[in-house]
């Protein structure tokens, strides 16, 4: 497995992509720190651009490797080699290079630009935490769709529509869902509700580290009061960890049993 | 070397191969012929163990191949269509399929028979379909593995490639090796196979030597005895209909 990790690393560490995405980063982060002069607030800026984004370029970008790639992978499949090893040597060498180009990308101008105090510190690698953690979300998300779909363009498309569903619809559906049962006590789902969106776990558990009582909305609240600011924190990344090890699993039980 | 027991598979309501028995022996070079659909990539992906049957058995060297990964060391596959990670150069990749299969290989001598030499610090994205084609056939030939399954491998390579390719199958045949081809070049199969397997809607039509199937079917060419069969499949239909 790490002998295929290694070269599909490589590979994509030299793939103009993977630094268009550091570029993207670095970019973004020095403008936010160089314009905002508040460091605080180019956090919370740069949460909301990890929150949507990362899910969205994984996604993509893992469901476009994992089609490019499939003549090879039909070729390391020839050879004597576990099936799992060459599955999980291929996710864990595109989580890598993106979760680098993403944390290089945010951590180069962070500690160039940044006057940071250490409590500034923690927040910034909480995101940064969150971040890698979206990212092996949304790759083993990608993986399990490319895996499942052989036609590109339904995989592509099916690919678009969970991100715009998790990232856009998603929040709308909850809000028009809480408005219509608003006489009714909604803690359970709503909490419910947020765990079963990475997306939405994530944002939730940064305002909670970041201690945005304003930004945090009702689920935030509601989180805030259900489980308080650390166990909150401990209960939405222990969440994430297990949105990881799903689609993971799934991928890979699927991939033990394809035919290809 | 290769032994296939009533091999079934099916891909939805599609039927590709229907009970498929076969002996493939060592030393000897087999063609499996068939038109564009009738499972010839199917069955050696069965064979790989990278398509998974719906039943029967398939044993390599004596091992049943359900389930494992390991007799795979006894296999190399020349695969149809040879696509390679863009970024990485053609040494790189030589270098990763022998990290991954853990085996000495001899790439010299076939990277100097396929005139690959100024090609190896390229990246392959920028190789032609050609080139690559000839990368596939070093990458699966290196190894010194017992048995040899080549699906198509003459797409792309120019005439002197091609000549080489058929000297490369005459040494490993002399070296005793069990080697399975599909093509769909026919002077080829002429002038190499010492077997012919014969596959038409996922059955074993016809198996044996070129001359018992021109005595079979009458016919004096390797062309006209496969239409023959077409023929005759076309007429049992019509007459069936």
């Amino acid at each position: 497995m790490w002998k295929i990790f290694k070269y599909s690393f490589f590979d994509l560490l030299r793939s103009r992509w993977t630094y268009f995405y550091f570029l993207f980063f670095m970019i973004v982060t020095a403008g936010l720190l160089h314009l905002s002069g508040q460091v605080a607030a180019a956090i919370t800026s740069l949460l909301n651009i990890v929150v949507v984004l990362i899910p969205l370029i994984s996604t993509l970008y893992g469901i476009v490797y994992f089609y490019n790639s499939s003549e090879f992978t039909e070729l390391l499949l020839a050879q004597p080699v576990r099936r799992r090893s060459i599955f999980l040597g291929q996710y864990l060498g595109l989580f890598t290079s993106l979760a680098a180009s993403f944390l290089l990308g945010i951590l180069i101008p962070a500690i160039f630009l940044g006057h940071f105090e250490v409590r500034l510190w923690l927040d910034l690698f909480y995101l940064l935490g969150i971040g890698t953690l979206l990212t092996a979300i949304f790759t083993a998300i990608a993986f399990l769709i490319a895996l499942r779909q052989t036609n590109r363009m339904k995989g592509f498309a099916i690919a678009i529509l969970t991100w715009l569903f998790l990232a856009v619809l998603y929040d709308g559906l909850f809000i028009i869902f809480l408005l219509f049962f608003e006489d009714y006590p909604l803690e359970k789902f709503s909490l419910i509700a947020t765990v079963l969106n990475p997306i939405d776990l994530s944002r939730t558990s940064l305002l909670l580290k970041l201690d945005m009582a304003a930004l945090m909305g009702y689920t935030g609240a509601v989180f805030n009061k259900f489980f308080g600011t650390s166990m909150g924190m401990l209960v939405s990344i222990s969440a994430l960890v297990l949105w990881v090890a799903g689609p993971l699993l799934g991928f890979l039980r699927v991939a033990a049993r394809k035919d290809f | 070397m290769i032994n296939i027991q009533h091999l079934h598979k099916s891909f939805g309501k599609l039927e590709v191969l229907k009970d498929v028995q076969l002996e493939i022996l060592p030393g000897k070079v087999t063609a499996v012929l068939g038109p564009n659909g009738s499972g010839k990539t199917t069955l050696m992906k069965s064979i790989l163990g990278m398509t998974l049957p719906d039943k029967g058995t398939i044993e390599v060297r004596g091992e049943p191949t359900r389930h494992a990964w390991n007799y795979r060391k006894h296999l190399s596959y020349v695969p149809q269509i040879a696509q390679f990670p863009s970024n990485l150069t053609v040494q790189e990749l030589l270098q990763m399929i022998k990290e991954v299969r853990q085996e000495p290989a001899n790439e010299d001598p076939l990277v100097d028979r396929l005139s690959l030499q100024p090609f190896l610090d390229k990246k392959l994205g920028t190789l032609s379909g050609g080139t690559r084609q000839k990368v596939n056939l070093v990458l699966a030939l290196m190894f010194d593995a017992p048995i040899v399954l080549m699906d198509e491998p003459t797409a792309g390579l120019d005439p002197v490639a091609l000549l080489e390719l058929k000297r490369l199958i005459q040494d490993m045949r002399k070296a005793g090796k069990c080697i399975v081809v599909t093509t769909h070049i026919m002077p080829l199969v002429e002038e190499l196979a010492d077997e012919i397997v014969f596959l038409l809607d996922g059955k074993v039509y016809f198996q044996g030597t070129l001359s018992e199937l021109f005595s079979l079917t009458e016919k004096n060419t390797l062309e006209e005895a496969i239409a023959h069969f077409l023929i005759q499949r076309k007429d049992r239909t019509s007459v069936n209909a």
